[in-house]
């Protein structure tokens, strides 16, 4: 195989906080001082005189290493800030990197978002000649392709009318239509298929799926987990700008998910990665059985009590949780408020909120909790991954649940055969 | 011309070596450039995309519009009025003994065509921020594109000028045009030269100082006056007359006035001087656009 992307020692830094104001003396002056051989005078006391510990800054990136090969579809994961985006758009060559080297074999196009340059005043026809121009192709590639990128749009009575007119469901689907059918070796693809309707961006993964079988390389940046696994074989995790793990796409995905469980171990009482203001704050949440002990395991169709105590009350405080499963998607929301017709209270225990949930229909696997205290309108608290929990495989109504990462929920069912 | 965007090579049969050397690879992106790896064959691939942003920029700018690419005609022409009122005749400002209408339009017309050409580059990287942020190409391609969409509005109002220039002539009035017009589209190439490489100056520092902005958008109209556009370098007290010429435009204003109504001065060795300076602010400023395009996008 070919290596057709190598980065190496790759590095990046961001100069944080307001730029301007005294800004050309300053540089005039740091300019003269260096000029003369003296150290920046604008240097605090006690930082060393090297970029990577000047005022506020981050290391956006740092030492990023790796190869990528001919027909490799790699997909870059990682929490927001992690430094994909930065690391996409060097590539994409928008902006330049502090320190390393990148090198590319072949063409490479990047959509890092859909509908780049397109104008409102301009028409479909002539926004797909511009916008196929700004992504890199000839006038006969896009005449070549016109037909095509129409079609795939499925807009072909609209496409000589300007697009301010179109609605925002057509202006994507023709902005991805033309990126879709870009033809470079090298494709970088940033988060936009979170646009459009479901139907399309099936349509979209599809389009990339072929991209890739055609022996193309795609970097493909994105949070959902789902469509990073069904797309990529192979995958590069970056954590606070540094390479984690690149390894298949299971793994990658795994050790991504890991150090957010990792997080979720930590006592919630210590946690920092939380917001809100703080008057009230989650101290302890804990998966109760139905006698009130812990819950040694989880199996579908149990009864759990979901448990949260707080520091403090406050009135109108109120609790809410969402479970996510693995992929990130969000499965059901809970909310103490607005109250229903089996809610109680209970004197004796002025700091806890308990939900009882009689059977927890989730399939096995492994969810998250998110929660937020709330009280007269103002977030208290909010913690994501609050809580970690695997639901096993196990009988519900004597049928065996298997796990099956497709789908998260099910529903208490009987079926009649043909006899 | 069938020009692949990048030249690239048929796919390599098997790396023969770890250690590869350079030229296999078609690109490689390193931290900082070398001040003269201009690119400029790049933009050549991209012609393409010039074309449609000069297409886009005149089809855009007048759609929803009465009266549609009329605006081209009617801004120079009520400008000249406005200035044959009250430069010719409020304050009588001599024109060298041609007819004020001829003398004010040519004077706007050359002008016009310079000012729009800096005061568009001078915001290339402020104004198209969102659509460099998003993808790669070169960058020139927008100041280049500026500079020929602005040739063609001011083909448009050339039209015009030699309307009215035939009209007065064949009215009798004092205009001479001579062989110098010949030199029209040298003395627009200076005009062009001057205004992309102070706009473009002016586009890599606003990245840094948007103080600049501010400076360019009234800079401009006092340029106009320090150029013989409302008055011939010839009412000019002679102590003050090189004064004016070293002003790189005045030559040039002079020249096109002198080749199509027959009266001004045009001196070789001015013209030689704006020459120098228009390759002189080019250099400088595609040194200075090159240098700043790479890493723009974490300043602005």
């Amino acid at each position: 195989m070919t290596i057709v992307i190598s980065v190496e020692n790759l590095s990046k830094f961001y100069q944080l906080g307001q730029i301007g104001g005294g800004r050309l003396y300053q540089d005039l002056n740091r300019w003269w001082a260096r000029r003369r051989g003296q150290p920046d005078p604008y240097l605090k006391i006690g930082q060393e005189d090297t970029s990577a510990t000047k005022g506020e800054a981050i290391w956006a990136l740092k030492e990023v290493s790796f190869t990528v090969q001919q027909g490799e579809v790699l997909g870059i994961i990682g929490r927001n800030g992690a430094g994909k985006s930065t690391l996409l758009k060097i590539l994409a060559r928008v902006t330049a990197p502090t320190d390393g080297l990148v090198r590319l074999k072949g063409r490479v196009a990047s959509l890092l978002e859909v509908g780049t340059g397109f104008h409102p005043d301009l028409t479909g026809r002539e926004n797909v000649y511009l916008n196929g121009a700004i992504l890199g192709m000839n006038r006969q590639e896009v005449e070549r392709k016109f037909d095509e990128i129409v079609a795939f749009a499925e807009l072909d009575q609209f496409i000589d009318t300007p697009v301010k007119r179109y609605s925002s469901g057509l202006y994507v689907r023709l902005a991805f239509a033309v990126a879709a059918h870009l033809e470079p070796e090298i494709l970088l693809v940033d988060e936009v298929l979170a646009v459009g309707d479901v139907a399309f961006q099936k349509k979209c993964l599809g389009k990339m799926g072929d991209v890739a079988g055609e022996g193309r390389t795609v970097l493909f940046v994105s949070h959902n987990m789902g469509a990073v696994r069904s797309l990529c074989k192979d995958g590069v995790f970056l954590h606070e700008g540094r390479l984690k793990t690149k390894a298949d796409i299971a793994d990658t995905v795994a050790a991504y998910l890991n150090t957010i469980e990792v997080n979720g171990q930590a006592s919630i009482f210590d946690r920092t990665d939380r917001s809100g203001q703080g008057t009230v704050r989650l101290t302890q949440m804990q998966l109760l059985d139905k006698d009130g002990g812990p819950m040694q395991s989880i199996h579908p169709g149990d009864k759990v009590n979901f448990v949260f105590d707080v520091d403090g009350t406050v009135p109108t405080l109120g609790c809410r949780f969402t479970i996510y499963n693995s992929l990130g998607q969000s499965i059901a929301a809970f909310r103490s408020d607005p109250k229903g017709l089996e809610d109680a209270s209970d004197p004796e225990r002025p700091c806890r909120f308990v939900c009882q949930v009689d059977h927890l229909y989730l399939i096995p696997g492994k969810y998250r909790i998110n929660v937020m205290l709330k009280a007269l309108g103002i977030v208290q608290d909010q913690i994501e991954g609050a809580y970690y929990f695997e639901v096993l495989e196990g009988n519900l109504d004597g049928r065996f649940i298997k796990q099956n990462t497709a789908v998260s929920t099910i529903f208490p069912h009987r079926w009649i055969t043909p006899g | 011309m069938s020009t692949p965007i990048l030249n690239h090579k048929q796919d390599n049969p098997a790396p023969r070596d770890p250690s590869w050397s350079d030229d296999e690879w078609t690109l490689i992106i390193r931290p900082k450039r070398s001040w003269l790896d201009l690119r400029l064959k790049e933009l050549w691939h991209y012609r393409d995309l010039v074309v449609l942003f000069v297409r886009r920029d005149f089809v855009a700018v007048y759609k929803q519009t009465i009266l549609g690419p009329l605006w081209y005609l009617i801004q120079p022409v009520l400008t000249t009025i406005v200035f044959t009122v009250i430069f010719g005749k409020i304050a009588a400002l001599p024109t060298d003994g041609l007819p004020p209408f001829l003398f004010y339009l040519s004077g706007t017309l050359i002008w016009s065509y310079f000012a729009d050409c800096l005061n568009k580059t001078s915001v290339t990287f402020i104004a198209n921020a969102h659509l460099f942020g998003k993808v790669y190409f070169p960058r020139l391609a927008v100041p280049v594109s500026i500079l020929i969409s602005n040739l063609v509005t001011f083909g448009i109002q050339y039209i015009l000028f030699l309307g009215f220039l035939v009209y007065f002539w064949l009215t009798g009035a004092e205009v001479r045009p001579n062989l110098w017009v010949l030199l029209t589209p040298y003395l627009l190439l200076l005009m062009a030269g001057i205004g992309l490489g102070v706009g473009i100056i002016v586009s890599s520092l606003t990245t840094r100082y948007r103080d600049l902005r501010f400076l360019i958008s009234f800079g401009v109209t006092l340029w106009m006056y320090a150029t013989p556009i409302i008055y011939p370098v010839s009412s000019v007290p002679e102590q003050f007359q090189p004064l004016i010429m070293l002003n790189p435009l005045s030559p040039v204003v002079e020249a096109f006035r002198y080749a199509y109504l027959g009266a001004g001065t045009v001196n070789l060795m001015n013209l030689l001087y704006s020459s120098v300076f228009m390759i002189g602010v080019v250099f400088a400023g595609v040194l200075l656009f090159n240098r700043i395009e790479a890493t723009f996008m974490d300043t602005v």
